[in-house]
């Protein structure tokens, strides 16, 4: 997880559909990473944003259609360059025999990597994935395919159970004991998942979002208040701390 | 087991704990981020200069590294001194709850607008006032620094100290011109109290591939290792013109390298680029090897240090 600041070009090798405004991107290269760790995606001219690691080996992103800068990126062509940044960040680490992932919308992307990792060490995995509307889930079939308890919730009902994923998230916390809740969705999922895991004192790895400038922990721009969960220590930066943060209920200081 | 040695220090009229100050620019201006960096062991703070409007900065990429250093053109992204002044206030507040002085920082486009928000920024009470008069990436909204001219950079000084009363004034200046000796004696002249050198040195990276210059302001300024050899020269020629304090920065990244910088005639070192190198603890690692350096020559005083490799 060597952590670099140097922008490398790396060629797209395939742009694969997840769903309507999701693609995943490859490149042609490996990256020494962690699940959950970030990096700086750079097309010159049009900007640079930060996007969580989808696999490490080989380089993967999933981009959301969202605005001109992720469009751009869905519509580079095989062989075309984009120069990254990265990886950066902290990550996840596998915890635990029986383990909880939340993915909001497009945060179940770096969870995929993290499920693939403790499948490995032969964990029980449980995942819930939250989104408004059935064509917004993400990853179903992939995570499906790790052996994965896969639980759905929308907010039209349109698959899955109706509501938010958090009242998924209550259902299998009273039928399960869980060691570890992994999470990472927009920041109203995370506070109310906080909440949740302190009712129950299971530790957690949640990624938060922040808007990030330089992604390096020096400009200062993505501190992320313990207004979101009152466990993230006061002056907690997203890029530079994060984007994990850990609670663990049991942890010697 | 040897002494302890002491690491307190004076700065003008004020005293540090040690002589490690967080360089302006780095972590912002929030009073929880300030408090963070003084808990983790710093001397001092300086907030993130901030000048008379709000400014958004540039767009991205803002940063980027390469084999020896980094280079960045934020573009002074501040939230305009009204605001900051608020923020300033807490951060104070907060502050002297744990003795930690708080420098603030500003910038302005004209002498008389620096003196305007040096008056605005006063009433947070900072130890010492900073001036940015050496910002290498803002030329397209203000010309030419005023670092670059002995006389705009000596009116800058006269304008800023006839605005914050007995408030100590330090002035930042830029490493990218013939005789920096010189502007450090017109500033002095004016009523400086204190030198900062330097700010970053102007820089451009471009990517061959990308056929493009890597950050979107073009070309930024340079900090971390490229910088220090500069940073040493420029704070030893300061240490040789002039008689005020020199807080010391540019590549400070180890213990050796602030002990280096004290050599070269600082008072008191600034930190910055050393959190992407050395992580969150980075104060507290660079303040333990520069005790070991000082046990293991036998230096009692960090004061020892000053101006040796003059």
């Amino acid at each position: 997880m060597k952590h670099t600041g140097t922008f490398t070009a790396c060629k797209v090798v395939t742009i694969e559909k997840l769903n309507a405004a999701t693609s995943r991107i490859v490149f042609d290269r490996d990256v020494d990473a962690q699940p959950g760790q970030f990096l700086m995606a750079w097309l010159p001219s049009l900007g640079e944003k930060p996007f969580s690691l989808f696999t490490r080996s080989p380089l993967s992103i999933v981009v959301v259609d969202v605005g001109p800068f992720s469009h751009a990126l869905q519509t580079l062509r095989i062989g075309d360059s984009v120069w990254i940044k990265g990886s950066l960040g902290n990550g996840f680490t596998p915890e635990g025999e029986n383990v909880l992932m939340v993915g909001g919308g497009y945060g179940a992307a770096p969870l995929y990597s993290l499920a693939k990792a403790c499948r490995e060490q032969l964990m029980h995995v449980i995942v819930c994935l939250g989104a408004g509307t059935s064509s917004s889930v993400l990853l179903r079939d992939e995570f499906d395919r790790l052996d994965c308890q896969v639980a759905v919730a929308t907010e039209d009902g349109s698959a899955g159970t109706k509501g938010l994923v958090t009242n998924v998230v209550e259902d299998v916390l009273r039928r399960e004991h869980i060691d570890t809740i992994y999470a990472c969705g927009p920041t109203g999922m995370l506070t109310a998942l906080a909440k949740i895991s302190h009712k129950h004192k299971i530790n957690y790895q949640f990624s938060w979002e922040a808007h990030m400038r330089c992604g390096m922990g020096l400009c200062g721009s993505c501190e992320v208040s313990p207004d979101a969960d009152p466990s993230l220590p006061a002056g907690w930066l997203a890029c530079f701390d994060g984007p994990v943060f850990r609670k663990h209920w049991n942890a010697v200081y | 087991m040897p002494l302890e040695p002491t690491l307190a220090c004076q700065l003008n009229n004020i005293h540090l704990r040690n002589p490690l100050v967080l360089a302006s620019g780095a972590m912002g201006v929030s009073p929880t981020l300030l408090m963070r960096v003084a808990r983790s062991g710093a001397g001092a703070v300086t907030a993130k200069s901030c000048g008379p409007q709000p400014r958004e900065g540039h767009p991205n990429p803002v940063m980027a590294e390469w084999a020896h250093g980094l280079i960045n053109a934020i573009g002074l992204s501040n939230p305009g001194v009204d605001e900051e002044v608020a923020q300033l206030i807490e951060a104070q507040t907060q502050l002297t709850t744990i003795d930690v002085p708080l420098f603030a920082s500003i910038f302005a486009g004209s002498a008389q607008e620096f003196g305007e928000v040096a008056a605005v920024i006063s009433a947070a009470h900072p130890a010492l006032i900073e001036v940015n008069i050496s910002c290498p990436n803002v030329h397209d909204d203000f010309g030419l620094p005023f670092a670059a001219d002995a006389k705009s950079a000596a009116e800058v000084v006269r304008s800023v100290k006839n605005a914050v009363g007995t408030i100590p004034v330090a002035v930042k200046l830029a490493p990218n011109v013939p005789d920096i000796g010189r502007i450090a004696q017109a500033v002095v002249a004016e009523g400086a109290d204190v030198i900062t050198a330097i700010n970053t040195m102007p820089g451009m990276l471009i990517d061959a591939d990308a056929q493009q210059a890597v950050l979107s302001n073009r070309s930024g300024g340079i900090s971390g290792p490229a910088l220090k050899p500069i940073a040493l020269r420029c704070v030893a020629e300061i240490a040789r013109s002039v008689d005020v304090p020199i807080i010391g920065t540019g590549g400070v990244i180890t213990g050796r390298d602030a002990v280096e910088m004290l050599m070269a005639g600082a008072s008191a070192v600034g930190v910055g680029s050393a959190f992407w190198y050395r992580g969150a603890e980075a104060f507290a690692l660079i303040l333990d090897e520069m005790k070991e350096f000082m046990i293991d020559h036998n230096i009692r005083d960090i004061g020892q240090l000053i101006g040796k490799a003059l």
